[in-house]
């Protein structure tokens, strides 16, 4: 197996089995709180606003508003790395048929990690400080990385003999 | 289907005679890996396909109409009324949230069957060991969307659990299947890391078909234009539809308390953004997850035992499939039900190639097995 090979395969499966660990935590100690703020509030709002205390139905707005945006970022985090981890390893099989030099297919492979890595841990990053210029950056940077490389290994299917 | 050109068919070859060949043997992991993925994929998709045609829709509409009821109770001042709504509407999202889990966890079963499959060559455990574990892992990818799928018709009936149906349970054990057919291939994995065990099973044959460069290429390229159209959807979208869903409950709520008629219409937006939303994920979902398959279908290729005219024709069927479902589930936004249509034949014709496909393999399997039968 060549080294570029090995590194989006194994390291796709770490990136697997961190996403899945993430997943489980979620699953177990996270998510079923976070659904019942969600919809506790949204109904609270509805109640709130029959029993006409404006201020607050609005604040119970805001509330839900704020969980959602925690809740698709979390749930996005799970499903990004474990994606891109089953990208990596699918692309890992077939690598040796990206018409490139070992050299250039260890940095495509070592970028694509990278990229995978960053662009879900900046996701995460977002719900620990909303709208932290730090995850936003780094979101940017990884998704940008893994883009690139993705565009990279097309082409380099398409020069294989 | 056309006559087979690339091998003969009922040629006494014997079977084992290339890599291919001898990488799908009868009683081998892989081969029912693969079927069992393909068919998983096969009919994940066909549900998607039933369920966005006749249930998604209507589900949808039915919780705008919960939605205004909600609105005409907080214009009443009905607290109670407000509650049992909110009840229906959970249970409308209930029975469209288990659909989509259902279709979601079937297909994604196949992708990782399929994966499975791939990895073979590097499970250092017995030839009877990897068997079981793929039969596992297939009657857990069955099971598992099986019991998503009961949760809500069967609720808490005769369950000796407060808040958790036989529904779940049966999904919770199709999931510690899958999780320990996992947890065994990972275990076969490292014994091969650790000491290098033989496996004693070949590697993938090297394959530089068109079929296989067609495939590669272009589910690279719909990773790709999924992950640019995901990546616009991030930067335009995601910030600007959580700021109005907010603004929208609120205009909601405010116009209820004032005249029923003023939050009509907000309802109607919140509807549409509730469907603006929805489509532009799918596209992004879908459009990666049919180049992941065409990726993973690149490495199965050898095993499809028809011509070469017909295994291109699949192929080009595929990857059009591919493209005409997001593009026009996109387009549904501004074409309407016709978009719609036109993304379900999409749909149905990335399943009709896939069949096609699992088809071929079942005659390469048949071919083999018939050679084996006449070597004894």
């Amino acid at each position: 197996m060549t080294p570029s090979r090995r590194l989006l395969v194994f390291g796709g499966i770490a990136l697997a089995a961190l996403g899945m660990l993430y997943g489980l935590h979620y699953a177990l100690f996270v998510e079923h709180q976070i659904l019942d703020r969600m919809g506790g509030s949204l109904s609270e709002a509805f109640v709130r606003a029959a029993q006409r205390q404006m201020p607050q139905a609005h604040d119970a707005i805001d509330t839900y508003a704020s969980t959602k945006y925690d809740y698709v970022r979390q749930v996005d985090v799970h499903s990004h790395w474990t994606g891109l981890a089953m990208l990596m390893i699918v692309l890992g099989v077939a690598f040796d048929g990206v018409g490139f030099s070992e050299r250039v297919r260890s940095w495509i492979a070592g970028s694509m990690l990278a990229g995978s890595v960053l662009f879900p841990l900046g996701v995460i990053l977002q719900t620990s400080s909303h709208g932290s210029v730090l995850g936003s950056a780094l979101a940017i940077v990884g998704s940008g990385l893994v883009t690139l490389t993705l565009a990279a290994a097309a082409w380099g299917f398409t020069r294989q003999v | 289907m056309a006559t087979v050109t690339h091998k003969a068919v009922g040629s006494t070859e014997p079977a084992g005679s290339t890599s291919a060949d001898a990488t799908f043997a009868p009683a081998g992991a892989p081969r029912l890996l693969i079927f069992g993925g393909i068919a998983l994929i096969a009919c994940g998709m066909l549900f998607g396909d039933i369920f966005a045609v006749f249930v998604l829709h209507q589900n949808g509409r039915q919780t705008g109409e919960a939605l205004l009821a909600a609105t005409r109770a907080v214009s009443a001042g009905n607290v109670s009324a407000v509650k049992d709504i909110f009840g229906n509407i959970g249970g409308l999202l209930e029975d469209r949230g288990t659909k989509v889990d259902t279709h979601v966890h079937m297909t994604d079963a196949g992708y990782l069957a399929l994966l499975l499959a791939l990895v073979q060559p590097y499970i250092a455990l017995s030839p009877r060991r990897k068997k079981f574990l793929a039969r596992l892992f297939v009657a857990g990818g069955v099971l598992l969307p099986a019991g998503i799928f009961l949760i809500h018709y069967v609720g808490l009936a005769y369950s000796p659990f407060p808040v958790i149906g036989w529904g779940s349970v049966l999904a919770d054990s199709a999931g510690a299947m899958l999780i320990a057919a996992l947890v065994g291939q990972a275990w076969g994995l490292w014994k091969w890391l650790r000491r290098g065990a033989s496996v004693g099973e070949p590697e993938l044959p090297p394959d530089r078909t068109w079929e296989r460069r067609t495939l590669l290429t272009g589910g690279t390229v719909l990773v790709l234009l999924g992950f640019l159209y995901g990546a616009w959807y991030a930067g335009m979208d995601l910030y600007s539809h959580e700021a109005r869903e907010a603004q929208i409950l609120k205009t909601i709520l405010d116009g209820a308390t004032r005249s029923h008629s003023g939050s009509a219409a907000a309802v109607g937006d919140y509807g549409s953004l509730a469907a603006e939303r929805a489509v532009k994920i799918a596209a992004h979902s879908h459009v990666i997850e049919f180049g992941l398959l065409a990726i993973l279908l690149s490495f199965v290729q050898p095993y499809v035992y028809l011509s070469e005219a017909w295994k291109r024709r699949w192929v080009m069927v595929l990857l059009a499939g591919s493209v005409i479902l997001p593009v026009f589930v996109l387009l549904e936004l501004k074409l309407g039900l016709l978009a719609g249509g036109i993304a379900d034949v999409g749909g149905l014709l990335v399943v009709v190639a896939l069949s096609a496909m699992l088809v071929g393999m079942l005659r390469h399997g048949g071919r083999l097995d018939a050679a084996a039968g006449r070597l004894r």
